[in-house]
């Protein structure tokens, strides 16, 4: 029996192939989840993807910053599944005048366009899925390492540290009605999100360099399973919480 | 096997069901991003839909040495052969 026998999950973020989501789902399925997706902005593309999965899953669409179809979210995924047990936000979104290295000159409003799309959007998911959720749930969402300043990551490192603090006060809103909400801080991966980031592979080196456990660019499997993890039965009293699963950079200082 | 034109056919339609682009102007000399204009996320999506058309495997790094719609059509060939 798997770790996620009979529990339905809502995953967002699902783009290509090499989405934390997709592996996620995919995960999820083998675990024994039924697991509807959300689609954004190329939904033929998500839906060719999600034919991909162990089995095909249902995709809904949509823009974590669009209010009417974030109203019709719970009615739109009820369709597929009588309720919720988890919902996956992997989802981020920034201007590339907020990335690369302008972070001196960036806008207020593609700054805002940016904590919208990726941090924001933590609280108006889960709440827009809420209603399918009487009994709780749980909540993941990813996570970048935003306690220190990354090269050219900018306006999207302090969205990032927006999602830490969100998470946290949700976890103390909805924890008295059994939602748990936590991160998954995940090392670098390539996938389309990390393509548009200018100065990516300055990061290879950190993760080549100094991962204690060794750290594989190619692979979003380990950030994917810390995500199944926290979906499980087997975190029962973890909410607020950040976990990385980055080959552990983070608890070394070189 | 299909022949090099029956796979330019081919992947002309996909070319035009995702962007739009007119099927006859998909000829092998075109750059995908030059001549045809096709985003990444497009040209993702052609990969995706090509791979299910033909059966073949494109790999990620494979992708990006796809400039022209004849170097996309040689891949195939080959994958598929
Ligand atoms: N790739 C990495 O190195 C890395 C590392 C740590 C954390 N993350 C985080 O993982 C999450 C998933 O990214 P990924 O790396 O799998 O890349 P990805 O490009 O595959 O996924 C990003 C997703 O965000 C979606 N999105 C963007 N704007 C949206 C909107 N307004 N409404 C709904 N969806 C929207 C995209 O459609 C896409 O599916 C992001 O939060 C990202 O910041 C990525």
């Amino acid at each position: 029996m798997g770790i996620l026998e009979g529990k339905r999950i809502l995953v967002t973020g699902v783009l290509t192939e090499a989405s934390f989501a997709f592996h996620v789902a995919r995960l999820a399925q083998q675990e024994g989840a039924t697991v509807v997706l959300t689609g954004f902005g190329r939904m033929s593309l998500v839906e060719r993807i999600a034919k991909r999965l162990p089995s095909p899953a249902p995709v809904v669409e949509l823009d974590v910053t669009n209010t009417e179809q974030l109203d019709s979210l719970a009615a739109r995924v009820g369709e597929h599944v009588d309720g919720l047990d988890g919902v996956v936000h992997s989802v981020g979104f920034a201007p590339q005048t907020a990335l690369g290295g302008s972070f001196l000159e960036t806008p207020f409003e593609d700054v805002a366009t940016a904590v919208h799309a990726s941090t924001y959007s933590l609280k108006s998911l889960t709440m827009a899925a809420l209603p399918l959720m009487p009994d709780g749930g749980s909540v993941v969402g990813m996570d970048f390492d935003a306690q220190v300043a990354w090269p050219g990551y900018d306006w999207m490192g302090v969205a990032k540290a927006g999602l830490e603090a969100t998470s946290r006060y949700l976890a103390k809103y909805l924890g008295p009605q059994n939602v748990r909400v936590n991160l998954i801080s995940a090392g670098p991966v390539k996938t389309m999100a990390a393509r548009s980031i200018p100065g990516f592979s300055d990061f290879e080196g950190v993760w080549n360099d100094r991962a204690p456990l060794g750290w594989d660019l190619s692979d979003p499997e380990p950030g994917a399973r810390g995500v199944v993890a926290l979906l499980s039965d087997w975190f029962p009293k973890t909410t607020g919480e950040v976990i990385h699963v980055d080959g552990g950079v983070h608890a070394v200082g070189a | 096997m299909a022949s090099t034109e029956e796979i330019r056919e081919g992947l002309a339609e996909i070319v035009n069901e995702i962007t739009g682009v007119p099927a006859e102007d998909v000829q092998l000399d075109k750059s995908f991003t030059d001549d045809l204009d096709i985003d990444s996320l497009s040209m993702v999506e052609v990969v995706v839909a090509a791979e299910e058309k033909f059966g073949v495997k494109i790999p990620d790094e494979e992708v990006k040495n796809l400039a022209t719609v004849g170097d996309a059509v040689t891949f195939i060939e080959k994958a598929g052969s």
